[in-house]
């Protein structure tokens, strides 16, 4: 009470007045008005707040210090040396690269018609009672744990993927000039090809998700504008809601391919894990920068091998730092779009 | 004079109406792939697996190729894993959150936080485990429980802090007046009116974390790393089911490999309960 200055200058001055108001109802019990919780729950929540912006800077600060013997030695040539030789000690990084960007685009190639089709369906076609349980659906398969992924790639997809598919495009596709070389080769099951097409599948979910909440922004009266011309409900997607929605929809591909470039278990599983490379082929067995740190290093010993190792997670956080950056300020620039009407 | 003046061109018409045909024909085509895609793995996990369950999964441990045994310590560790690190990344996630949605309306603090946080969110979790594993690993002297507990808590931590902060965002801001004009701190305000009002999403989004952060394999190859045998000993290598799954998945023993699918089984089915579950939470909530 002594800290509460109002409760001070009431008993100074009038006396009486608190005497009256005494006699017809108890004094009410003061609420304490002190700032200091108030203003330790604020440093509380902005300190864990500044936590996670903190979290960011070290996360590429350590990486950096950790992986420095392999910059030191290697320098730019890291990034396109072939060679990856453990026993050696001579490390390059250029065929986990190779593997990373070629799984993650045939990923993308595969995902983003899909994906389209999948938000056109649920925005433009799907009668109300089947978008909620459509839309769930879809969802899920982004909640299916990577590894599940993995092992049914692993030990169910790629074995029909090797017998039957695999003959199939290299006998097709395989005979096409050019492209050929993209399709020939031993039908394994297991390789980029089937990396990619498994990838595809996890990523769909977040571009699908993205794509039918930016359609779903699209204002009625645009579409019924165009509806009202005569416009088929194809032309309405083509020519209206994608233009509209534009960046939203690159944004979405950023965040599926940013998911790509991460992706760890299930291409662990499929892409075959050789350091060797073989080729252009997709059908060809590889490792990209994630699987490669999986297999190799709990296994790595300490020096040059582990910090090799550090300096590819370093890079893959770099490139997927980049495009999801990207995938956010384009997403937030549509928002910020939409704000102002 | 009596020409008939075509107001339309008939072959146009029937082009843009094939061509709308066909694009919707192939809409309905991608969304069957995608329903496909989940039927037939969630078919194969359940197949699978239920051929590989025995009582002796919870009762036994990891077992050496070619003799029985079950997943006991890997199950066990597993949970001391996702629980640890729930009760580490709810409290950080949840006041992030409500830093972001209560106080840092216009703050740089704030904006970059919330920048940072959505890349975090989307970031490989390989990294994260590197991380844990340049800072802390490396001085504590090896592979423990603890580093596994930390990584996973900061994968949880993104999703909770970007749920809480939406949920707060929904609270009206005639109830936050109300409580101010009854003379409350704000402090006061945060935890027993908008919080609380916004209870239900905040869970919804734990249960999202939780449902994350269980299939989480890559991470926990370089912080928990995995352990035969059972142990509850946090500062030393603990079994775990993800990384057991690994393990067992790629190798050539059969009695592994059907241990794995057993496995993969049960986290399959614990994260689409908790995913459904949080679904439910969420549906109940907003019909209100």
């Amino acid at each position: 009470m002594q800290s509460d200055p109002t409760s001070a200058v009431a008993s100074a001055t009038g006396t009486t007045h608190v005497d009256q108001r005494a006699s017809i109802a108890p004094p009410p019990q003061r609420i304490e008005h002190s700032a200091t919780p108030d203003l330790l729950f604020c440093w509380l929540t902005r300190s864990v707040a500044a936590f996670t912006f903190i979290l960011l800077a070290a996360i590429i600060v350590s990486l950096m210090v950790a992986s420095w013997p392999s910059i030191r030695k290697f320098g730019a040539s890291f990034l396109w040396s072939t060679n990856w030789d453990p026993p050696a000690q001579q490390f390059g990084a250029l065929v986990s690269i190779w593997g990373t960007i070629s799984t993650s685009l045939i990923a993308l190639a595969i995902a983003v018609p899909l994906s389209f089709g999948i938000a056109m369906f649920l925005t433009e076609l799907s009668p109300k009672w089947l978008k909620r349980p459509l839309g769930t659906m879809i969802e899920l398969l982004a909640a299916v744990p990577s590894i599940v992924y993995g092992m049914w790639g692993l030990l169910v997809f790629a074995p029909i993927f090797g017998q039957y598919v695999q003959p199939l495009l290299s006998n097709t596709l395989g005979k096409v000039p050019l492209l050929g070389a993209l399709f020939s080769g031993p039908p394994l099951g297991i390789g980029l090809l089937a990396a990619g097409i498994i990838l595809a599948f996890m990523i769909i979910p977040f571009i699908a998700a993205v794509m039918r909440d930016v359609f779903d922004t699209t204002p009625p009266m645009l579409k019924e504008s165009a509806y009202g011309v005569g416009a088929t409900t194809w032309e309405v997607v083509w020519n209206i809601v994608l233009p509209y929605t534009k960046g939203g929809v690159v944004g979405g591909i950023m965040l599926g391919l940013g998911r790509a470039l991460g992706e760890t278990m299930a291409v662990t599983f499929v892409i075959g894990n050789t350091n060797a490379f073989q080729g252009l082929s997709l059908m060809n067995p590889g490792n990209s920068i994630t699987s490669l740190i999986a297999n190799e290093f709990a296994e790595a010993g300490p020096g040059l091998h582990t910090s090799a190792l550090l300096e590819l997670g370093l890079i893959l956080f770099v490139i997927t730092f980049f495009v999801l950056a990207c995938a956010k300020i384009m997403l937030a620039r549509m928002g910020r779009a939409e704000g102002r009407k | 004079m009596s020409a008939v003046i075509r107001t339309y061109d008939v072959g146009l018409r029937n082009r843009r109406s094939l061509v709308n045909k066909l694009a919707l024909a192939l809409s309905l085509v991608a969304m069957a792939i995608g329903i496909a895609a989940l039927v037939w793995i969630l078919f194969d996990v359940v197949r699978l697996g239920i051929s590989a369950l025995s009582p002796t999964l919870f009762t036994q441990d990891t077992p050496a190729p070619g003799s029985a045994g079950g997943l006991r310590n890997a199950i066990v560790g597993s949970l001391l894993l996702v629980g640890l690190a729930t009760l580490i990344g709810t409290p950080i996630g949840v006041l992030a959150g409500i830093y972001l949605a209560e106080y840092g309306a216009r703050s740089w603090l704030a904006d970059a936080t919330r920048f940072v946080n959505d890349i975090l969110l989307s970031a490989p979790s390989i990294v994260l485990g590197l991380f844990v594993y340049a800072v802390f690993v490396t001085r504590t002297g090896g592979f423990s429980g603890w580093a596994g507990v930390i990584v996973l808590a900061l994968l949880m931590i993104p999703v909770i802090v970007r749920t809480t902060e939406n949920m707060l965002l929904l609270v009206p801001n005639t109830l936050r007046e109300a409580a101010y004009a009854l003379g409350c701190n704000k402090w006061k305000v945060i935890m027993y009116i908008t919080l609380r009002a916004a209870r239900s999403g905040v869970i919804t989004g734990i249960l999202l974390a939780v449902a994350r952060i269980t299939g989480e394999t890559a991470p926990l190859l370089f912080t928990a790393l995995s352990n035969q045998f059972f142990s509850a000993n946090l500062n030393a290598p603990i079994a775990n089911l993800p990384v057991t799954i690994y393990k067992f998945a790629m190798s050539p023993y059969a009695d592994w490999v059907s241990l794995a699918w057993a496995g993969v089984f049960l986290i399959t089915m614990g994260v689409l309960a908790l995913n459904i579950l949080a679904r439910i939470f969420f549906r109940e909530d907003q019909q209100r």
